[in-house]
């Protein structure tokens, strides 16, 4: 079989790329885009990761396949920074350590910008539930959470 | 190089005719949260990958003038949260689908997708054989019409063809005074398998019970349909006594693998428990209180 040609749009900027049928989204991004801010924890939709949003919804990229994207607008970890200047949630991650080893921290960030970007006032609650597919060996999830909560108000405030 | 075809075609008749063309060798993509981690795994090696999300009909949620909802076997549980009115007249299929998996895993899981994998404990499935939904399935040979309680077959088998693609389910209209409900058991509390699935739906008219429906999951090789649970709880005014002999009807179909994350007499003891608490949501959501 000859390899599939897809074209998408990857934070914002038009991308092309070849790969195989049954290739993931994970695999390419990291593997033939460089993109390797997206981590691969489990590869079975367990850790999260992995998240990216597609067309505005967060998906896990373990459980996509890369053909999936043609005429899509996928935003990973990669496109969160303005330039130098860090999204108010990745400064506030770093102010209130809510990251050890890092590996689950760009899933996190990615799935808790949708969530912001939906819900801007979320309750503890529903903070937890919204990230209860993010899976954190480290911190113990309370610093996450509160850097979230803080990050939402500090965005409020500033609005 | 592999050896895998992927499709993504953009009309029904096209992909019928890819997917039964591969004489069994192909596989239906709607969210891939089942499919891609049985490729990963080497359970299955599709030889061609059908991608069904550009078909329009497959993707869609419709309300007809007389109240019947049309949902696209593909639609995702966000999507379907998403829509205005689906959820305030099925309440319980909503919910369902919405406990299937993290945030992440409902940006692609579709009841399509949960039916056709076939899992004993699949959460939609009780909740859409309560709702007594009748699934819309294409093949070669043009469109039939079934029930979905006669769609699960044994653990990973349905009764659609090889070469027949799920398209839409479609929820009967219903009068005033009609709800449903889903409850699941499962040993944590997010991100789980039903130890025992739960769907209710019933109409209540002045104070008596008169339609009502019952499935029941994770207790036996396929989802169930508890009719001896429906026919108590019918022309009763759902008292305890009633409610008791729908449970114990639930309890009498179990037939449960017992596995560490439940056993035989535990499963079959919940299957009770959430009868009688599915019944008390669906009854409380169905007289408006
Ligand atoms: C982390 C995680 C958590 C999960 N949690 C739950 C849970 O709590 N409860 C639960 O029930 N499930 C759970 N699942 C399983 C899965 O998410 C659900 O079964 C989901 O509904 C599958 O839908 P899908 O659209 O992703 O299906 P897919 O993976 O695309 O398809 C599943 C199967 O059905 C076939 N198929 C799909 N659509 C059609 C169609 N229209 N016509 C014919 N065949 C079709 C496919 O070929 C495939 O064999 C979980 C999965 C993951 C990865
Ligand atoms: S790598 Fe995708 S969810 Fe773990
Ligand atoms: S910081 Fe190490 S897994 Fe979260």
């Amino acid at each position: 079989m000859s390899k599939l040609h897809i074209s998408t749009i990857i934070n914002g900027e038009p991308e092309e790329f070849l790969c195989e049928p049954e290739e993931t989204m994970l695999d390419v991004l990291r593997d033939r885009l460089s993109l390797t801010g997206s981590k691969e924890g489990c590869g079975s939709g367990d850790c999260g990761a992995c998240s990216i949003t597609v067309d505005g919804s967060l998906i896990c990229s373990c459980l996509m396949l890369a053909a999936e994207s043609e005429g899509k607008k996928i935003e990973t970890i990669e496109g969160m920074s303005d330039g130098e200047t860090l999204h108010p949630l990745q400064q506030k991650f770093l102010e209130e350590a809510a990251l050890q080893c890092g590996i689950c921290t760009p899933g996190m960030l990615v799935a808790a910008k949708a969530l912001l970007d939906e819900n801007p006032d979320p309750t503890e609650t529903e903070v937890r539930f919204w990230l209860a597919g993010n899976l954190c060996r480290c911190t113990g999830y309370d610093k996450i959470v509160r850097a979230v909560l803080d990050t939402a108000q500090e965005i409020r405030e500033i609005k | 190089m592999s050896d895998i075809q992927y499709l993504a075609p953009t009309t029904l008749d096209e992909a019928v005719s890819a997917y039964s063309g591969a004489k069994g060798s192909a596989h239906i993509l709607a969210g891939g949260t089942d499919l891609l981690v049985q490729m990963r795994s080497g359970m299955v090696n599709p030889g061609l990958i059908v991608d069904i999300k550009k078909i329009e009909e497959i993707t869609s949620v419709k309300e007809t003038e007389d109240g019947v909802f049309v949902v696209g076997a593909s639609v995702s549980g966000m999507e379907l949260a998403n829509n205005s009115n689906f959820g305030k007249t099925w309440p319980g299929v909503l919910e369902a689908l919405n406990l299937i998996g993290s945030t992440q895993i409902q940006g692609r899981a579709s009841l399509g997708g949960n039916l056709c994998n076939g899992s004993p404990a699949g959460d939609s499935v009780p909740a859409l054989i309560a709702a007594e939904a009748l699934l819309t399935v294409q093949g070669p040979n043009g469109r039939r019409e079934i029930p979905v309680k006669e769609v699960p077959v044994s653990p990973g088998k349905t009764s659609l063809a090889d070469n027949e693609i799920a398209v839409s389910f479609s929820f009967p209209s219903r009068p005033a005074g009609s709800a449903d409900a889903y409850l699941r058991m499962i040993p944590r509390t997010e991100m789980d398998i039903a130890v025992v699935g739960c769907g209710v739906s019933l109409t209540i008219e002045e104070n008596t019970c008169t339609r009502a429906c019952v499935g029941l999951g994770a207790v036996a090789p396929k989802v169930l349909e508890v009719e001896g649970a429906a026919e108590a709880l019918i022309g009763s005014q759902l008292d305890e006594d009633t409610i008791e002999n729908a449970a114990e009807a639930c309890r009498a179909c179990c037939n449960p693998i017992d596995d560490k994350r439940g056993t035989i007499y535990y499963r079959t003891k919940v299957s009770g428990v959430l009868l009688k608490r599915a019944v008390a949501i669906a009854a409380k959501r169905a007289k408006g209180v």
